[in-house]
């Protein structure tokens, strides 16, 4: 199961080192890492998307996580109310006439354009993981010369509904 | 010719350096000994431990590693940090077997590596070896002093580490030009705050409620102590606790010596090597109760068939160790004692449980570790037996790992704590007689016998040189059974026999290599000479090698091969 994991550490160095390696003998599998400040100076946050197979591994990651003397707090936020974005750039090949067809298709998107070319165009696009992926489905067929994606990043909503009220909310199952 | 005129004398008093401040801080810290091995990096640091003089002894091992083993047998032993000094690259490289088995078996270490100067740093310098990435998954936690303005309070830090919580070892890496530079302040700042690291030391009152309800259910309930009860020095809440409820103990390899051998509730160790009786009850039972152990493989055998039908309740300082490898019902994240201190508080009756206690009885009345009889020759298990009675009992026991190992754990029944020191989670060859050495320092009073393998013996033998300098009077045993005897067994029992490199045909003569040292060294060929010679040797002042040539095919039984579960134990006694 796929989850996302936050952890806010001592922005010390060899911090994500200390992360990737332990989830790396451990045998966990990282989907995508995200780091950066936040609004504490020294403290920065990890967002993490981890393929799991069971509670039991999971319980395990967020325990070895904690264990680490620069990890101040590990949270899952998987089945939480929770406000999820990701970036990508997308580097679509395309000549005159296509570029306005490219961007019909990325305006329901909330796309930009951000630089054009002779013969290519860069989008770039926000949004949750399944929005990005769904554009870059669509700008597919046009030939994508080069895409790069930061990787989720993530908190909880300000309000936490009841449990009852939850399931649509969660985003990565 | 150009003469050159002398240099005039400098000026005699000499600012402080990094390395100063150093040796300050552990002198601060408590600490008497350090063990170390000096090179390029680390001179200014070794030139401070010349001129701190009488204030801090450093006892030089001949090879990095001995000084590690040295350090965690004096950490084992005492509970305190070891402290190790290494010089950069090969230094410290040479210390990472050390520092692996020190975080397996939370062995409280400080250790201190020399670096290159910061400048050259990622240059791949003469002697640089990136030691903060290499010992970054050994380490409870490691540290790369960039300022000098900090090493006062990472010093502090790094023993606050290693010594708290589930202790462990904790790197600190010091660049030359750090240690070099001199100190013109006095004033450091030393006060520090760990948010991320808050080890929990008291029980939850709701889970000590739901074990006492548990407990009080039981009908066959079975207590299994590991190291975490000496680390929390809870033998005696421990033998209460036992005692008040009636509750028989097994304890794991590493926790031998927590609960005392002799005792009618004992029910000695428990795994792959471990009694009939010790097996049998985690098998059958219906509540067990884990007290700082962490299930390890070789304790559990197959885990489907680990204590199938009981509820499991694990006290354990590390939430980490609770649900990894068996799941839980009863989770209690504490330090032992302060958990067995709640517990014993609290008053619940244990339901009778009489029939269950006499099955223990008759398990182990019925099945006793047993071997075959020799009238002449020298069998291993005997030779441990007899040291034993020879010993009373009551020596520090240091091992390697291997067939001598599983004998030295089964049949010197420890009666208190803190008197076993051996290389568990790790299992390092090697590991015995150097961490003998850290244990006689600890004890300088006590008797320590390192039982060691002819195989381990050759990985470390060359710190005999500290026992002729200090002569320290250890007596290595020597289980001589010419062979890497556990690599023997596995090969007998489960390769057809092919003993592939494992049978040493031509060693050394030991008793004269041990003389090569000016060290008493002692053939023993057969019981009567054991016999006789033993009590001279336990008597004798100075440092003894005993070359024990026991019977090279003798195996350790039981045994749980592996994919089985405890109750399929072959070689129980017929």
């Amino acid at each position: 199961m796929k989850r996302i994991i936050t952890a806010t550490v001592q922005n010390k160095s060899g911090v994500l080192n200390r992360v990737t390696g332990l989830l790396q003998r451990r045998q966990f599998n990282i989907e995508s890492i995200s780091v950066g400040t936040t609004e504490t100076e020294g403290i920065s946050k990890m967002t993490l998307v981890v393929e799991v197979e069971d509670s039991q591994k999971l319980e395990q990651l967020t325990k070895q996580l904690n264990k680490q003397i620069d990890v101040l707090k590990v949270s899952d936020i998987t089945d939480k109310a929770i406000v999820s974005r990701e970036l990508a750039l997308i580097k679509v090949g395309s000549s005159g006439q296509l570029r306005s067809e490219i961007k019909e298709i990325i305006e329901p998107f909330r796309a930009s354009v951000i630089d054009v070319s002779k013969d290519s165009l860069a989008v770039q696009v926000t949004g949750k993981p399944e929005k990005v992926e769904a554009l870059i489905e669509l700008l597919r067929p046009y030939g994508i010369k080069e895409l790069a994606r930061t990787g989720v990043t993530a908190f909880l909503r300000g309000n936490q509904p009841q449990i009852s009220e939850l399931p649509s909310y969660s985003l990565l199952r | 010719m150009k003469v050159e005129a002398k240099p005039a004398i400098q000026s005699v008093v000499q600012p402080k350096t990094g390395a100063d401040l150093l040796i300050e801080s552990l002198i601060m810290e408590g600490v008497d000994t350090v063990y170390g091995y000096p090179g390029g990096a680390v001179l200014p640091i070794y030139d401070a431990i010349y001129r701190a003089g009488d204030k801090l002894k450093h006892l030089l091992f001949r090879h990095e590693q001995g000084s590690i083993h040295a350090a965690e047998g004096y950490a084992r032993i005492t509970g305190k940090p070891g402290v190790v000094i290494a010089t950069s690259g090969p230094g410290a490289t040479n210390l990472i077997t050390g520092i692996a088995d020190a975080m397996m078996d939370s062995l409280p270490l400080v250790i201190f590596t020399g670096q290159v100067a910061r400048g050259v740093i990622g240059t791949d310098a003469f002697q640089e070896a990136d030691i903060i990435g290499i010992t970054t998954p050994i380490t409870k936690h490691n540290y790369q002093v960039r300022s000098i303005r900090d090493l006062p309070r990472i010093i502090k830090e790094a023993f606050h580490i290693a010594s708290t919580g589930r202790p462990g070892p904790v790197v600190i890496d010091i660049p030359k030009d750090i240690s070099a530079d001199p100190v013109y302040e006095n004033d450091f700042e030393t006060n520090f705050h760990l948010p991320g690291y808050q080890p929990t030391t008291k029980p939850n009152p709701l889970q000590i409620a739901k074990l006492a309800d548990a407990l009080s259910k039981a009908r066959k309930p079975v207590i299994l102590a590991g190291a975490g009860v000496l680390h929390g020095k809870a033998s005696t809440e421990l033998k209460e606790f036992a005692e008040k409820h009636q509750i028989p103990v097994t304890t794991t390899l590493l926790g031998l010596g927590s609960f005392p051998g002799d005792h009618p509730l004992s029910l000695a160790m428990a795994g792959m090597h471990g009694t009939y009786s010790a097996n049998m009850a985690l098998y059958e039972c219906d509540l067990l109760l884990n007290v700082g152990a962490r299930f390890d493989a070789r304790l559990t055998g197959n885990l489907k068939h680990f204590a199938p039908h009981a509820k499991v309740a694990h006290i354990d300082i590390d939430p980490a160790e609770i649900g990894k490898n068996v799941p839980t019902n009863i989770p209690i994240v504490s330090d032992a004692k302060e958990a067995l201190k709640e517990l014993l508080k609290y008053e619940f009756e244990v339901t009778h449980h009489s029939d269950w206690l006499r099955k223990q009885d008759e398990n182990k009345r019925q099945f006793p570790l047993w071997y075959n009889d020799y009238e002449h020759e020298l069998c291993p298990q005997w030779l441990i037996e007899t040291l034993h009675q020879a010993s009373k009992g009551d020596a520090i026991i240091t091992t390697d790992v291997g067939q001598h190992q599983m004998w030295a754990a089964q049949y010197y029944s420890f009666s208190t704590p803190n008197r076993w020191v051996t290389s568990g989670g790790l299992g390092t060859m090697g590991f015995g007689f150097p961490a003998a050495i850290g244990a006689q320092l600890a004890e300088p009073a006590s008797t320590v016998i390192a039982i060691v393998g002819d195989g381990g013996f050759q990985m470390t033998l060359q710190e005999l040189s500290v026992l002729q300098e200090r002569n320290l009077p250890i007596k290595v045993m020597i289980v001589n059974n010419g062979a890497l005897g556990m690599v023997r067994q596995w090969q007998e029992t489960f390769y057809e026999k092919r003993f592939s490199e494992s049978l040493l045909s031509l060693q050394p003569d030991f008793v004269k290599l041990a003389e090569s040292y000016s060290i008493k060294g002692v053939r023993i060929d057969n019981q009567e000479e054991l016999l006789r010679i033993l009590p001279e040797v336990l008597a004798y002042e100075g440092p003894v090698v005993l070359d024990c040539r026991v019977i090279t095919n003798e195996n350790v039984y039981p045994m749980v091969a592996p994919g089985k579960g405890l109750h399929e134990m072959i070689g129980v006694k017929p």
